[in-house]
């Protein structure tokens, strides 16, 4: 991994906190939709990442997060069930041997491609961060109602912000 | 044995995610339960300093709202004050137990985190144990109702649980009729501007508009106004109602809250210690 790769990383993890802390914590549409595009982070994480280390960091920085929501392992257990889902979807769809692209984003990778590793990451994401919140499974028919339309608005604002920063050759 | 090595490194995803997430939910689960005893949350002092600091914006923009009710509280404390002076003797007007000392205390903090999106609703002020701050104080807002209780308390920070928090339950009772019964939010919505009110007898008259104020039973002082009544019609199929209320307060915009200090709240907590759990 360059420095260069290194660097860009720590860059895109502080600015996407604060995005969520101190803009998206406090934007809700009608109390049921919340976007948490800070897992863009996680998502853009280079393919060459040892597993090891890429819990690491979704551990850390869900534990982060929790840290500033009061809601202590809740980010903590979805950032690192994404990064399960993550590691599965690249050994499915990605050739192991030759990785083309340092980094799986959406001028990488082509749009149909990145759409299904970011529908699948941030509902498997959001299912068990909205679960853990509510910590009863009476509301259950609710709470999966919210699940799905965060999911949504964060899968809007991720595909969103990776056209914004659509950097690299057409395909 | 060797075997067994090669199986676990071929499928490392997998057992670095077992091990992973069951942290996270053993966490969950410790932050659930009653005593918390990890601290990270808002009222460590790191993030504690970066809500208070970079949330310049917000408090600018609500200016004229904290004017506004701060103006409002001045102006009701003022026609206080003048009843005061025009009545002779100003002991039957504050609340006083028997030896002349004031039973509440009020502590003024200011909000440096809210939250009203969430399941689970966390306030951090930054007032805490130095100013004499404990955990389970109850927390109301200048002139407009009930904020929550007062959850984790570091040296100057403490967050609070919100009325938005699905554990918080608030003793509450219909002004007209002394009807009482329990203010609970999240069982059906989650707009945080209404609340609903549950265990109140069939046979108490609620009508639209009616004042929920606090009931003695609560550890607020008694009689502080929370919301009218905006739905009464809300089927349950018990001998009990529920009911919908729209509160006075409004979460979103919260920017100074009072901290009140019951002098007698540990004496009645050992009290009614003593009585053995029948439940």
């Amino acid at each position: 991994m360059s420095s260069k790769l290194i660097l860009a990383n720590i860059v895109r993890w502080v600015i996407l906190l604060l995005v969520q802390i101190l803009l998206l914590r406090n934007l809700s549409l009608y109390n049921m939709a919340t976007p948490f595009l800070y897992i863009l982070f996680l998502l853009l994480l280079p393919f060459g990442i040892p597993n090891i280390l890429l819990y690491i960091i979704a551990f850390a920085t869900g534990l982060t997060l929790d840290a500033f929501y009061d809601t202590l392992g809740v980010h903590t257990a979805a950032c690192v069930m994404l990064a399960f889902v993550r590691i599965l979807f690249i050994s499915v769809t990605v050739s192991r041997d030759g990785f083309d692209e340092p980094e799986p984003t959406l001028g990488n990778m082509g749009f149909r491609w990145f759409m299904l590793y970011a529908l699948l990451c941030i509902f498997s994401h959001h299912v068990v961060l909205f679960l853990l919140e509510t910590f009863r499974f009476t509301e259950l028919s609710y709470t999966l109602l919210r699940c799905l339309l965060s999911g949504l608005f964060t899968l809007f604002t991720v595909v969103l912000v990776e056209f914004i920063f659509y950097n690299r050759k057409m395909r | 044995m060797r075997n067994l090595w090669i199986f676990i490194s071929r499928y490392n995803a997998f057992f670095f995610f077992i091990i992973f997430f069951i942290v996270g939910i053993v966490l969950t689960v410790k932050n659930n339960a009653y005593q918390h005893s990890i601290a990270i949350n808002s009222t460590n002092q790191i993030v504690g300093d970066v809500y208070n600091n970079l949330n310049v914006v917000k408090k600018y923009i609500n200016l004229g709202v904290a004017n506004d009710s701060l103006a409002a509280e001045n102006a009701k404390l003022k026609t206080e004050i003048l009843a005061i002076k025009s009545v002779d003797t100003t002991r039957d007007i504050t609340v006083k137990d028997t030896t002349g000392t004031p039973v509440y205390t009020y502590l003024a903090a200011r909000v440096i985190k809210n939250s009203i999106t969430l399941r689970n609703n966390i306030i951090t002020i930054n007032k805490g144990r130095i100013d004499g701050i404990e955990s389970g104080m109850p927390v109301i807002s200048p002139v407009k109702g009930v904020v929550g209780y007062i959850r984790d308390v570091s040296e100057h920070l403490a967050t609070i649980e919100s009325l938005l928090h699905q554990k918080t339950y608030v003793s509450v009772s219909i002004k007209k009729n002394n009807a009482v019964g329990s203010l609970v939010w999240g069982e059906r919505n989650f707009d945080y501007r209404k609340a609903y009110i549950k265990d109140i007898p069939n046979h108490f008259k609620v009508n639209l508009r009616d004042t929920v104020v606090t009931s003695t039973y609560s550890k607020f002082p008694a009689g502080i106004p929370v919301g009218s009544v905006s739905n009464t019609g809300i089927a349950t199929g018990g001998n009990f109602m529920t009911l919908e209320i729209n509160l006075f307060n409004d979460f979103s915009t919260l920017q100074y809250v009072y901290v009140i200090k019951d002098k007698f709240a540990k004496e009645q907590q050992e009290l009614e210690a003593k009585i053995p759990d029948e439940q």
